[in-house]
């Protein structure tokens, strides 16, 4: 077991360093420059180059950057001069964070609940109806869920607040538009599995001891039909933080992605590593947990796997 | 090897009573028994009638197909241009001129969703062949010759694995600058790791079954064994998978189109035309109901194809799904 988490961990500093690095040679290749507004005099961006440290050989500045990076420090944003990188992810990441955490509860629940019942009642209407909703989720990507609810709970039924986050029926549509995905998926995923596990010997076994319905669906079925849903758990958080750039803007929410964007169009060097560095790490934290979890859960991949 | 054939030879002679005169041998030769009365059938033509049987995905392959033919000549039969601009239609319903109405600027949107179903299948159909194409190759070479090559392939494929491909993607778009090939060139950097992972699974499965052996011992080339013995037997797998990630890759188009990365105006795409239908969301809702039908449904017509041709090719696997 602890060769199987240090070969995970391994090999998540090591993505962790590829990410860092790729992204600040990518950076530095981009076309343009942060300090390219004409307001400015050809001595003061020279003397802001020099500020920032640009007029250094490009090496030199990549290890005073990891070395800043060990230290937890991201560096001044260069767009918005007083603010440091670390300020403005502490500002926004709450808000993105709140709301990839009800996504993700909501997605997992829902989905689990859906999947479940609808493998019960193979054939069944139940059955059609959590079958429709996962086709039609993964049909939908998260922008047109966004504004379809929208429109349709928020201006034109005028149920729910349209915009903003201030509250908590603010938070009823953006969690829906992002989990929705997500949900679909977690929800076919588990209908499948649960399915296959029926038919496995161990629950007959089950069934022969004269164990109850519920019992045997509680204690044998679930249980071990869970296993492929934790397998795509990584992919899913790094889905659903994805999917709050979109729903961000389209519910005008103050988190992470509108910052993230518009540091890319400004070309501000410093909030686009930042963020990349930041978002990067913690999907690969998470990845790392799901594969940890994984290897605890289901023995077969610690002693089986390379 | 001769196989032993049970036939009545009409030269027996026939026995000697009267009765015997009304019943004449018809006889039957040794071809005849033989023969195969119904059509050999291949592996495509095997899973071509099984996928002709489920209807669903049938629907989603003939939807593909208008969609298609649509995309390529719906602009071509049309008056209006994606790009001309009507100022007295802004933002104008549907109507018998327009039939899926204008945008706000006064555009055509039938001409316009047909313009960037154009881009977006594009670069679709690009960006996941191109992927399967590298990730097969990769992921064969890994999983049938093994050692030092696999080692380093995987450990690099460990390492990108762990870096969110959207991130990449991008960062390279950033780089590259806004277009359909640069769109294609960046997703392809590392979209290609999945069906890597996958194929070098299932090659390194079958090269310990026994045809493999067999076709080794026979003395058959590494070449020949690939493409005769390995490759057919995870082709249904490769086309289902391009048939999923299809759609993924027009997700991708539309968000980085969405964010303000993919294409430039006045081209479009369909995650153009999302991105101007959300923000006339209030005056003009149709401009974005349209366009979320299309891709929408295009979405759902790839994933029940996908489906379809998962079972189709692999029957155990059907219902379970």
């Amino acid at each position: 077991m602890l060769k199987y988490i240090g070969k995970r961990l391994v090999a998540a500093v090591l993505s962790l360093v590829a990410l860092i690095t790729v992204v600040f040679f990518l950076v530095r290749l981009m076309p343009g420059e942060p300090f390219t507004s004409a307001k400015l005099t050809q001595q003061v961006a020279d003397n802001m180059r020099h500020y920032y440290g640009f007029d250094k050989p490009l090496i030199v500045q990549y290890f005073q950057y990891i070395g800043n990076l060990l230290r937890g420090d991201f560096g001044y944003s260069m767009k918005y001069t007083n603010k440091t990188v670390n300020d403005i992810i502490g500002q926004t990441f709450p808000f993105s964070a709140d709301l990839g955490i009800r996504a993700l509860v909501l997605a997992i629940s829902v989905g689990l609940i859906l999947g479940i019942l609808s493998a019960l009642h193979r054939g069944k209407t139940i059955d059609f109806v959590c079958v429709l909703v996962a086709i039609i989720g993964t049909s939908m990507p998260d922008f047109i869920v966004g504004a379809l609810l929208q429109y349709f709970f928020g201006i034109k039924w005028g149920l729910l607040p349209v915009a903003r986050y201030l509250g908590f029926e603010y938070t009823i549509l953006p969690s829906i538009g992002l989990a929705f995905y997500t949900l679909a998926q977690v929800s076919r995923i588990m209908r499948a599995s649960m399915l296959e596990v029926v038919q496995q010997d161990y629950i007959k076994t089950a069934r022969a001891k004269g164990l109850s319905d519920l019992r045997i669906t509680a204690r044998h079925q679930i249980r071990n039909a869970i296993m492929p849903v934790i397998t795509v758990l990584g992919p899913t958080v790094a889905a659903v933080l994805t999917g709050t750039f979109v729903i961000e803007s389209i519910f005008a929410i103050p988190g992470m992605g509108k910052y993230y964007v518009e540091s890319v169009a400004n070309n501000d060097y410093s909030m686009i590593l930042g963020m990349t560095v930041f978002y990067g790490s913690f999907l690969i934290l998470c990845n790392l947990i799901v594969d940890i979890l994984y290897g605890v859960v289901d023995p077969r991949v610690r002693v089986g796997s390379r | 090897m001769k196989k032993t054939t049970y036939v009545y030879q009409p030269e027996t002679p026939a026995p000697k009573n009267p009765d015997a005169s009304l019943f004449r041998t018809v006889g039957k030769s040794a071809e005849e028994m033989d023969k195969v009365t119904r059509p050999n059938l291949s592996f495509w033509a095997d899973a071509w009638r099984r996928l002709k049987k489920n209807r669903v995905a049938l629907f989603g392959l003939i939807l593909i197909a208008v969609y298609v033919l649509l995309a390529i000549f719906a602009p071509l039969f049309s008056r209006y241009s994606f790009s001309a601009m009507d100022g007295k239609m802004i933002n104008a319903g549907p109507s018998p001129e327009h039939w899926l109405g204008c945008d706000s600027v006064g555009r055509d949107l039938w001409v316009r969703i047909w313009m960037g179903a154009r881009v977006s299948l594009t670069i679709g159909i690009a960006a996941a062949s191109i992927n399967m194409m590298i990730g097969a190759v990769m992921g064969g070479l890994c999983g049938y010759y093994g050692g030092k090559l696999d080692m380093i392939v995987m450990r690099i494929v460990d390492i990108l694995y762990g870096i969110p491909s959207l991130i990449i993607t991008i960062l390279v778009m950033v780089v590259l600058g806004p277009g359909i090939h640069t769109l294609i060139v960046a997703m392809c950097i590392i979209g290609w790791i999945g069906t890597c992972r996958f194929v070098r699974g299932e090659v390194y499965r079958l090269k310990g079954q026994d045809f493999v052996c067999a076709a080794k011992v026979l003395g058959v080339r590494d070449f020949t064994i690939i493409m005769r013995h390995i490759l057919p037997n995870i082709m249904g797998l490769l086309i289902t998978n391009l048939c999923m990630a299809i759609p993924n890759a027009i997700f991708q188009e539309a968000f980085l189109s969405y964010i303000g990365l993919g294409i430039s105006p006045p081209n479009c795409s369909w995650g153009i035309l999302a991105k101007e239908g959300i923000h006339m969301l209030r005056m003009a809702p149709h401009e974005i109901l349209f366009p979320a039908f299309f891709i929408c449904s295009t979405m759902l017509a790839l994933n029940l194809l996908g489906d379809g041709l998962r079972d189709a090719f692999d029957p155990h696997l059907r219902g379970t799904e």
